[in-house]
């Protein structure tokens, strides 16, 4: 996917100013957040176990590269094919050579970040050969022109009905209707006849467990398993950081996930995927391969952002993030939004390709508040941005400012002055008011908000009158 | 370099790997595997069918209870009547010795196609922490009987319901030796709520399941 994160601020405007995009925001904003703090009081524990998860991570992390290999080896010794790709282009090449050696004409997909991030519906395409995604939020997407997801989780949480009902009416040529029971009724039936007729499948995968060389996939609606179970070839597409070591941590994991991420106790489809059909068995794939993939991920390993590996990519983050809830998810301009977005993407896609992500954020905490594996986002966040201040990746303006800034603060009697006067002219700037509606010096600061207008003198002049 | 021996390498170089370091961190790693330990886990109160089937509702499934497995054809034929959901079905060759014609039922004992409309599955064992059932793949027991038809009844041996998920691998291991190709833990009808959020049961699997208890078994 083209990376559009350098547009970040003009995107957050106009999404703001986006009056529809603003109502369906306010109808989903809270709705996980409600669900999920109920679900988490149903595990005595929370604390201990979401501590027990991140001490997990970090124990496979530490020894990657040999989980990695257990991995390989365990999935190979059941038939399965391990491939490695270095980035996206690698990921698309690896899809198309499995679609051409097996005569594949079409796919069926079950959610995957990872060829979100290869754009690779358009290199099957390219190839000859029909991608169609099959979860029911992707499925809306492909159909709008292939139209990027908004959330990790509830990909077009940005659409109203009315703008699903547009889509379907126009795609499948049927009367259209706006009772969402019934739409959710034709996409099943429209999708099924794919899942039928498809050579392949192509998923993600929720984790790797190098006991047993499986993949875990977990879905609501079932249509990760049609697409693992129907057609004759099985591709899982996944990062090389998602692999665990045994059943017992996927359990561990588990209690954590489905609860994070949509607030249920427990998915509807939890698969546990090994090797290729039996010759007796009458379904499953007959050949199955693991995409496993870097795009960036080998070089955060034991770097200062390691901890961001851990994510189990819940969306609890952006669920809980004030400005993920104003803006929505494509602002952030690649395929993870909101906080982990603001850390992945600069990370995958490059510091200098996202330098408005990190700093997308109030710094709240509220989304580190609620990570299963307790990533401290915002402390990664400030490292990024320290990391763009060396590199001189702000703007020259800023940069300067803040020089100055600092000049000034090492000399305490100019300083005061300095304050003495700022606090005065911005209480008359306010004009008896309690807050100033534009800011000369900052205009995009106060195109959004207030500034609150002091009440005309400095934090020391009270303290000094405060002395008895 | 070979993508795989390239991601390797630098994912060793950034961890500092060296022939000293590996080697007592397989150790660890194969320790790890032999032992599996646990996590952190929530306790499991009072008797664990009741639980299971408690946590079953919730999920949206239906639940009766039998005490035979012979008893399972008419309380089947009784649910497909309370639905006006006919009399045919396909059911896992594992249960096709049960007395289904005795309860006025057609059952073919197959793998499921699409046109089916009731599938009838066993289950390997299911989970009371959560409501879950665990069938296993196998010639015997083919998946998509779970999950291509509109309806899913699920035959559940009370004496195969344990606590959390962990149990259910311990009986894996002990059992089977090694994993199934596929082990599906299914938790109440297929579901979805991408569409404003709002909740809607038969997205592409199964709109209602049905479990069907078995006390005596
Ligand atoms: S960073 Fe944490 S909260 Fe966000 S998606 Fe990843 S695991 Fe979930």
């Amino acid at each position: 996917m083209e990376i559009r994160s350098m547009r970040f601020k003009a995107n957050a405007s106009a999404k703001l100013a986006d009056a529809g995009l603003q109502r369906n925001l306010r109808k989903a904003k809270g709705k996980f957040v409600d669900t999920r703090a109920v679900a988490i009081k149903e595990i005595d524990d929370f604390e201990g176990t979401r501590r027990a998860a991140r001490d997990l991570r970090d124990r496979v992390l530490k020894d990657l590269d040999l989980w990695l290999e257990r991995f390989e080896t365990q999935a190979t010794a059941r038939g399965a094919t391990v491939l490695w790709a270095r980035d996206g282009a690698e990921i698309c090449r690896h899809v198309v050579d499995i679609a051409r050696r097996h005569g594949v004409k079409k796919a069926t997909k079950s959610k995957s970040m990872l060829s979100e991030e290869a754009g690779l519906n358009q290199a099957l395409a390219a190839a000859g050969v029909e991608p169609v995604e099959t979860d029911l939020g992707e499925y809306i997407l492909q159909i709008n022109d292939n139209e990027p997801p908004s959330h990790i989780i509830a990909p077009v949480m940005h659409k109203n009905v009315e703008q699903v009902a547009d889509l379907f009416a126009k795609t499948h040529h049927k009367p259209r209707k706006t009772d969402i029971p019934q739409l959710t009724r034709e996409a099943r039936e429209v999708l099924r006849s794919h899942f039928l007729t498809a050579d392949m499948g192509i998923s993600g995968g929720n984790f790797l467990v190098a006991e047993t060389g499986s993949v875990a996939l977990v879905t609501n609606e079932g249509n990760g398993r049609m697409v693992t179970t129907l057609p004759k070839v099985h591709v899982v597409i996944t990062g090389i950081e998602k692999v665990i070591p045994t059943l017992e941590d996927l359990s561990l994991l588990m209690r954590l996930l489905p609860r994070s991420a949509t607030g249920q106790s427990i998915s509807n489809y939890f698969s546990v995927l090994t090797g290729v059909k039996q010759p007796d068995e009458s379904d499953g794939p007959e050949h199955l391969y693991f995409v496993l993939v870097d795009n960036g991920r080998a070089d955060v390993v034991g770097s200062e952002y390691h901890e961001m590996l851990r994510c189990i990519r819940c969306g609890a983050c952006m669920n809980h993030c004030p400005v993920y809830q104003s803006i929505g998810g494509h602002a952030y301009g690649w395929v993870y939004p909101g906080p982990m977005g603001s850390i992945l993407t600069p990370l995958y896609a490059g510091i200098e390709n996202a330098v408005d992500l990190p700093n997308a954020a109030t710094l709240c905490g509220q989304c580190s508040a609620v990570c299963p594996v307790l990533i401290p986002l915002p402390e990664l966040m400030r490292k990024l941005r320290e990391e763009q201040v060396e590199r001189k990746l702000r703007p020259l303006a800023e940069r300067l400012a803040l020089k100055a800034w600092a000049w000034v603060a090492n000399r305490p009697a100019l300083y005061a002055l300095g304050t003495w006067f700022a606090v005065r002219y911005l209480k008359w700037l306010a004009g008896g008011g309690d807050r100033i509606r534009v800011l000369a010096a900052a205009p995009e600061w106060t195109a959004g908000r207030d500034f609150p207008a002091p009440q005309g003198k400095t934090f020391r002049e009270l303290y000094r009158q405060r002395q008895p | 370099m070979n993508p795989r021996d390239d991601i390797l390498d630098r994912v060793r170089r950034r961890l500092g790997r060296n022939a000293d370091n590996a080697k007592p961190a397989d150790t660890q790693i194969d320790a790890w595997l032999a032992t599996h330990p646990e996590g952190p886990r929530p306790a499991v109160r009072g008797d664990l069918a009741d639980l299971f089937c408690e946590k079953s509702r919730k999920l949206s499934s239906s639940i009766d209870t039998v005490a035979t497995l012979a008893e399972v054809p008419a309380a089947t034929a009784r649910y497909l009547a309370s639905l006006h959901l006919g009399t045919r079905a396909v059911c896992w060759p594992q249960l096709a010795d049960l007395p289904w014609g005795e309860a006025g039922l057609t059952i073919e004992p197959r793998a499921a196609l699409d046109a089916d409309l009731v599938g009838i599955t066993g289950s390997f064992c299911a989970v009371a922490e959560t409501g879950t059932l665990a069938l296993l793949s196998g010639p015997d027991t083919p998946a998509g009987v779970s999950l291509l038809p509109e309806t899913h009844i699920a035959v559940v041996k009370a004496s195969r319901i344990v606590a959390g998920m962990e149990e259910a691998w311990h009986l894996m291991r002990a059992e089977r030796g090694a994993l199934p190709r596929a082990v599906n833990f299914i938790s109440g009808p297929s579901r979805t709520g991408d569409i404003e959020q709002t909740i809607v049961l038969g997205a592409h699997g199964p709109y209602r399941v049905h479990i069907i208890v078995v006390s005596g078994a």
